[in-house]
């Protein structure tokens, strides 16, 4: 009975060959994302812009810019209507109201208004959602977001510091901020509505992507016991080799189960998922190509286990080996 | 490998036997709520009537009937984040001094010379002093104003603090009142807000005090915010006011001790009255909506003793002259007193709608908001929303779940059923587990709970590739088996803490949904070590011992 193989046996590939072009092309993704979210922005939901959110559903179907009129002869502030998939035959708008003022009692009587507003123009309509978030609550809110990840990308580098050495710290931390950035630039590219349910993706994202450069990482640490004559560049590469095929059955088994939830899991989860999988791709790169370069680059210490018997360690840089 | 010994096999089986057991009523979520809610109505003393009884039978009683906590966004229901103005309760405590410190200093007449007070902003109290020499003398009838607080430390801190600024004396609160105040404010806003939302007859509400001065509502089953903003948001003060004046012009002046209020019902209407009650709404016992003689809509009220007296004395000396029923700083009525009304009970007519009087019933009956709330947030999802949400939800875990076993069995043959039965022991095991600890399950939940399915296998997978790696070393299947789980077990575990790292700051900041998302990670990663680790192991050697096979294909 032979079984189902995602990579050879035996894999023997040089991944740091094309390091320096991949670095590149990293340095590239990050760089683009500095400046396309100043340029273009995100496309923020109620939970961080603050305003006003309905998800209705009619009973007739019309053309959506009655929904706009209507809302529009409100004054209110800046309103954007979409038509929204799912509901039971009839037609699901989604319509988004921007926040006027920032008096955070005038906000709460938009949702009476508006729903007002709706229910004696177009008869019949159901609300599915309703969500209205202050100006006051959608800064803190964004304030908390940066804040998590900030906080779990430090604590993760401590605890890899203590784990490892400061190089792994700061190749895991580096490659995890390049994962983040470069999915926050990807939303704002397909300008997919950034909220707080993204800011729990990124922080999966982190927790996975750390997943596999410390697995990467741990074999590296055995390996350096076991061979310790072997060039640096040798022992990593043979590390990513052993653990290729690990990377790639968890990668898969990971992929189905967000690969379902993006297909099946309706509009609440869309994003999250959408992002997930963007992020568990990007991060598996970059636990190789990212934390594993910096590394190497970097240099390791090669005196875990034999305390005193090379006092200085040797030292390996990228360049000689 | 015969190195397991009985008592930890019997641990491992019974962890899982208990929490399949624990699990079990979830699968049946809807039948066993409905015998949940017919066993709590027949506990609360209803009638046992044949249907109660058929809804009983649904689910045996000796079975556990536990289920997990449905988030809003899952079962429908509103979200109101309010904030409650506390600074107002500072202004009243300086409002509060001013007639005493006037007294006191209208005493000291010749020392101080004339006495007046300033417009200022809430927080302090502003008098000019007409004589510098004098202000010593004000200073110190100020300080003897200010009372102790009363505090556990017993540190007797003092209310106010007097200061000199010119020829001004400054009255504010100490930090250690303000601290004191903002306490109570926020406990009694709480206790008060549970108790309407409990009058109201909602089912499981939650309400939680977030921050200093947060209070976030959620209450599933309403049909929206704006709904429970109708009971929660009102202060509902009630008062009764002696009415010195009736007038359409808004800016009549009132006079020492009396203030201008507005109609409630007539547009342009004023009303000048005491601005000292008679009776307020704290010395109410009861109140009930009702209907007048002509069939109107209406709220009935009694007082206790002590309101009673004071208003039964008022009516009866002031007959014939008009009397103001003021909420929240509008004149609802303002009948005129036929005749002495003893007893202490009464009625409030209005042009209410039979919903408005039940309401106001409700709000009499619950007590007034010591201040002012301001709604930060609120959120409504709708009962159809959650049902899809579920729906789609449980369709994503299905295929998610059929997807990787598929895979798994696809790549590690028997070693891929078992890891396959341990993802599905991972989840049921989640599940008890969630349920038993009381977390609420909500859509980020969910999607979390689908991750965990993909990645509960990854301490499978690198167990399972370190075995591989083991047997080309040939070192025998036992062997190889041993060293597999032993060397996997460093880097699962890093992996594992650092993203348990992850989903505890998801849990620390994340509010809501997200906060349930974080729960549900950390959970599974503790449940997936269990079944990848221990379990595995234990069916793998079970299995060795058994069959005892030369070599396996992995």
């Amino acid at each position: 009975m032979r079984h189902l193989r995602l990579i050879s046996d035996n894999p023997n590939i040089d991944f740091f060959k094309p390091m320096r072009f991949w670095l590149a092309i990293s340095a590239l993704g990050v760089l683009l994302t500095l400046v396309l979210v100043p340029l273009r922005g995100l496309n923020y939901g109620v939970d961080f812009l603050g305003g006003t959110l309905i998800l209705a559903e009619f009973s007739e179907h019309r053309d959506i810019g009655e929904y706009r009129e209507a809302l529009d002869s409100l004054g209110l502030g800046e309103v954007a209507v979409t038509e929204a998939s799912g509901g039971s035959g009839g037609q699901v708008v989604l319509m988004r109201i921007g926040n006027s003022a920032d008096s955070a009692s005038t906000q709460a009587e938009v949702v009476p208004k508006v729903q007002g507003k709706l229910n004696a123009t177009f008869p019949g309509a159901k609300y599915l959602q309703v969500d209205n978030v202050g100006g006051k609550v959608s800064g803190e809110l964004v304030y908390t977001g940066v804040l998590a990840v900030a906080l779990a990308l430090l604590a993760i580098m401590a605890y890899v510091w203590l784990r490892f050495e400061w190089q792994f710290a700061l190749g895991a931390v580096i490659s995890l901020l390049h994962d983040v950035i470069v999915t926050i630039g990807v939303f704002s590219l397909l300008q997919l509505q950034f909220d707080l349910t993204i800011v729990a993706a990124l922080l999966t994202i982190i927790g996975f992507s750390i997943n596999d450069t410390v697995v990467v990482f741990d074999r590296v640490r055995e390996n350096l016991r076991k061979y310790k004559k072997m060039p640096l560049k040798e022992v990593m590469n043979l590390a990513l080799n052993e653990t290729l095929s690990r990377t790639f059955m968890t990668v898969f088994t990971v992929l189905i189960a967000l690969a379902s939830l993006l297909f099946f899991g309706g509009p609440v989860v869309f994003g999250f998922a959408f992002a997930t999988i963007f992020g568990v791709v990007i991060g598996t790169y970059s636990s190789i190509w990212v934390a594993s370069a910096i590394v190497l680059w970097l240099g390791v210490k090669r005196d875990w286990a034999t305390k005193g018997e090379s006092k200085a360690g040797t030292q390996f840089g990228a360049g000689k080996a | 490998m015969a190195n397991y010994p009985l008592w930890k096999r019997l641990l491992v089986i019974g962890i899982c036997v208990i929490g399949t057991i624990i699990m079990l009523p979830n699968v049946f979520y809807g039948r066993v709520e409905t015998a949940n809610d017919a066993r709590e109505a027949v506990a609360r003393g209803a009638e046992l009537t044949p249907e109660l009884e058929r809804d009983m039978a649904l689910w045996p009683g000796w079975l556990p009937s536990r289920l997990i906590n449905l988030g809003l966004d899952l079962r429908g229901g509103a979200h109101v984040l309010v904030q409650v103005q506390t600074q107002e309760v500072h202004a009243e405590q300086l409002e509060g001094l001013w007639p005493d410190l006037r007294d006191k200093l209208r005493d000291l007449r010749e020392q101080v010379g004339s006495v007046r007070r300033l417009d200022a902003g809430p927080e302090e109290l502003r008098i000019r002093i007409g004589s510098a020499a004098g202000m010593d003398a004000a200073l110190k009838a100020a300080q003897e104003v200010a009372k102790p607080v009363f505090s556990i430390t017993g540190t007797g801190a003092r209310e106010f603090e007097a200061r000199v600024e010119g020829d001004q004396l400054v009255v504010t609160l100490t930090d250690a009142q303000k601290t004191a105040l903002d306490q109570r404010t926020m406990q009694q806003s709480l206790e008060i807000i549970r108790r309407r939302v409990d009058e109201a007859g909602t089912r499981e509400p939650s309400i939680q005090r977030q921050g200093t001065d947060r209070i976030l509502v959620q209450v599933p089953g309403v049909g929206s915010a704006e709904e429970l903003l109708e009971i929660i948001g009102k202060t509902a003060r009630l008062s009764f006011h002696g009415v010195v004046n009736r007038s359409t012009d808004p800016n009549v002046r009132p006079g020492l001790d009396e203030e201008v209020l507005p109609s409630m019902d007539e547009e342009g209407v004023f009303y000048v009255v005491d601005k000292r009650a008679v009776v307020t709404g704290e010395q109410l016992v009861d109140s009930q909506p009702s209907f007048d003689q002509n069939g109107r809509p209406a709220v009935t009220f009694r007082f206790n003793p002590s309101g009673g007296a004071a208003f039964g004395q008022y009516t009866s000396e002031n007959i014939g002259n008009p009397f103001a029923i003021v909420l929240d700083n509008q004149v609802i009525s303002a009948p005129v007193i036929q005749s002495h009304i003893a007893g202490g009970s009464g009625i409030i007519t209005g042009s209410f709608t039979p919903d408005e009087s039940a309401r106001l019933a409700i709000l009499l009956r619950a007590g007034a908001l010591p201040a002012e709330i301001v709604v930060l947030e609120q959120r409504t999802v709708g009962p159809e929303l959650g049902a899809d949400s579920v729906r789609s939800g449980g369709m994503a875990a299905l295929v998610a779940f059929v997807g990787v076993m598929a895979f798994m069995i696809a790549v590690y043959g028997f070693f891929g059923i078992i890891a396959s039965f341990g993802m599905v022991m991972n989840i049921v095991l989640l599940v008890a587990l969630m349920t038993v600890l009381g977390a609420t399950l909500t859509m980020p939940g969910i999607a979390g709970l689908v991750l965990s399915i993909g990645m509960a296998v990854d301490a499978n997978v690198l167990i399972f590739e370190r075995i591989r790696e083991e047997l080309k070393t040939a070192r025998g299947l036992a062997r190889a088996i041993d060293l597999g789980f032993e060397k996997a077990s460093s880097p699962i575990l890093d992996g594992n803490l650092t993203t348990l790292i992850a989903a505890g700051i998801l849990y620390a900041m994340g509010g809501g949904p997200v906060r349930g998302f974080g729960i549900t990670l950390a959970l599974g990663l503790f449940c997936s070590m269990f079944t990848a680790i221990t379990l595995s192991r234990l069916i793998i050697a079970t299995w060795y011992d058994w069959k005892r096979p030369k070599t396996v294909v992995i």
